[in-house]
């Protein structure tokens, strides 16, 4: 992505957003952009509608568990087909209540993508429609992909796995 | 006021509109996979559609975070497994773009080569499957001759045929035998006769085009919304391939044509699906044409298996060996997106690596998942058969649904 680009969302951002940004960096070749928790969905329409930038296709939408900070990260990506530039947005959301508004309202495609995360790391989307789990049986009482919840049963004595891995 | 209803009359009520309950799935012969969708019915028109996803969900995300590097591309094939190289050769440019590895010419030009038959046998299945659903079964016969073909082609290659677990981390484990080369021209050659007369039976077809046009549109705005990728955005009208968007393993040497439809409909998707697959041949034959010389793969032996008679008489090779196996090669930590045009839409690997010998977190962006969401509104309003038909010709696999 080149140089010019990327002030330019950032500036587009800033213009209306002061103090949102908490960083910016790019990984390999992808723009990151960190922001504050609170108005990620202003920002995110904002950059839906203005012209400069004009982001209006959400590639995907995840999160991740940080267990040593005690966060869940949320991760957008948002793409622009015509000038072809792609960003990521993330926020950083407290594992005691992750809470964030909903993106169906801009985007139809965000339903599914936020029922997945809800069912796996438990984060609730304000305003959400149809917030239920999706993938995984509707009784279970875990949040599955939370680093808590380990894939092996952890106190197993049959198996020695000190020579192998994590 | 209230009318007091004569007394012959006690037994009538006034009628409700009243619908029918159908339960289509999980198992039913016409949806091609374990598909649930709890119809609302008036009459046989589709008012509303509940669709229950996740009944083979395997948990792929987590299993991967237990998992080497390596290990994780035998669970790509189980996503999308009508194109599997496809998802194994997009797991393996996530790691070397993480690990920042340069992949040598003649070792992207073979992955296209595979990459093309991979996507030829997808979209065959597909169109074939949507000729079933409207009746015509004799081109799927055809068809699935010629994917047998493709087959023996990974067979020479890896062994393997559905599940195709293909190439390593940096390329191939071995030179391609003069048998595949063999068995690749018998297929140029051959291939392009069927897929002709499969056309002949259908693209102008009065029962087929009757049937399939009209029939599960979707308008590009609304498909933009849904985030559609693929076949299913181009059969709508917007260009977007990922090829030709962000090239990866020199897509940007070879000329290709993208072919958009105009109404996102059956015949539209039907049509892309059948022009993509000439553009694909023609691939395969410019990348034959072009094959550089080279080795098969690259320098990173940190990565690489070597081979066994290495092994046995190298003491590097053993300790490489070694350490692959045991896990203890240095992985740089990062974060990367890699994305692929599938076999039916932008497939993204999200790495997360935080330099153990396991992702820390891996998201796949699985086209099928987000696109699917768009069916109960795009057989709104439409027939039950329409529906089996739109939801063939969308091309939505079980396995990359419910990851």
């Amino acid at each position: 992505m080149e140089l010019e680009d990327q002030e330019k969302i950032i500036e587009t951002i800033q213009a209306k957003f002061e103090g949102e940004i908490l960083r910016t960096e790019m990984l390999y070749d992808f723009l990151t952009i960190t922001l504050k928790q609170e108005k990620i969905i202003e920002v995110i329409t904002h950059l839906y509608h203005h012209p400069d930038t004009k982001f209006q296709y959400l590639t995907t939408l995840f999160a991740v568990h940080y267990p040593d900070q005690n966060q869940i990260g949320m991760v957008y990506q948002l793409h622009n087909l015509v000038t072809n530039l792609r960003i990521r947005l993330k926020i950083y959301l407290p594992i005691e209540n992750p809470t964030v508004p909903t993106l169906t309202g801009l985007f139809a495609a965000a339903n599914w993508m936020e029922r997945e995360t809800y069912d796996f790391f438990g984060v609730l989307f304000e305003g959400h429609p149809n917030l239920k789990r999706i993938l995984n049986v509707e009784d279970m009482i875990i949040f599955p992909l939370r680093k808590e919840y380990p894939l092996e049963d952890q106190v197993r004595e049959d198996k020695n796995d000190l020579m192998f891995g994590r | 006021m209230e009318v007091k209803q004569p007394a012959t009359d006690q037994f009538y009520q006034p009628r409700e509109k009243q619908y029918t309950y159908l339960n289509l799935g999980p198992t039913h012969p016409a949806t091609h996979g374990i598909f649930q969708n709890v119809l609302k019915m008036d009459g046989e028109i589709i008012v509303e559609a509940t669709p229950t996803i996740g009944y083979i969900h395997r948990a792929f995300e987590k299993l991967a975070e237990r998992r080497p590097f390596y290990q994780i591309t035998p669970i790509t094939d189980r996503m999308n497994y009508c194109s599997a190289p496809i998802n194994n050769f997009g797991w393996h440019m996530t790691v070397e773009k993480l690990l920042g590895v340069e992949i040598p010419k003649r070792v992207q030009y073979l992955r296209v080569i595979i990459m093309e038959l991979a996507r030829i046998t997808d979209h065959l299945v597909c169109n074939a499957v949507i000729g079933v659903d409207t009746g015509a079964l004799t081109g799927f016969v055809y068809m699935f001759q010629q994917r047998e073909l493709v087959y023996e082609i990974y067979e020479e290659i890896c062994g393997a045929r559905l599940t195709s677990n293909i190439g390593r981390i940096g390329g191939f484990e071995r030179e391609w035998s003069p048998k595949t080369w063999e068995k690749i021209h018998r297929f140029l050659k051959e291939f392009p006769l069927v897929l002709k007369e499969f056309e002949d039976l259908l693209n102008r077809n009065r029962i087929f085009m009757d049937r399939t046009i009209g029939c599960g549109g979707i308008t590009a705005e609304r498909a933009l919304n849904y985030s559609f990728s693929g076949v299913n955005l181009r059969a709508a009208g917007v260009d977007y391939d990922v090829r030709v968007a962000k090239p990866y393993s020199s897509y940007e040497d070879f000329e290709f044509v993208i072919p958009v439809g105009k109404n996102g409909d059956v015949y539209d998707r039907f049509m892309v699906r059948q022009e993509e697959m000439w553009q694909s041949l023609s691939i395969i034959r410019q990348a034959i044409e072009k094959m550089p010389e080279g080795p098969f793969h690259a320098k990173v032996p940190d990565f690489y298996l070597p081979p066994k008679e290495e092994v046995y008489n190298n003491m590097e090779a053993l300790i490489y060996h070694f350490k692959i196996v045991m896990g203890e090669t240095d992985i740089p930590k990062g974060e990367v997106y890699h994305c692929v045009e599938g076999g039916n839409g932008e497939l993204g690997f999200y790495l997360i690596s935080d330099g153990g010998r396991t992702p820390f977190r891996l998201h796949m962006r699985r086209p099928c998942f987000i696109y699917y969401q768009a069916y109960p509104e795009m057989i709104k309003g439409s027939m039950l058969s329409d529906a089996i038909l739109t939801m063939s010709s969308m091309n939505v696999i079980a396995g990359e649904l419910d990851a």
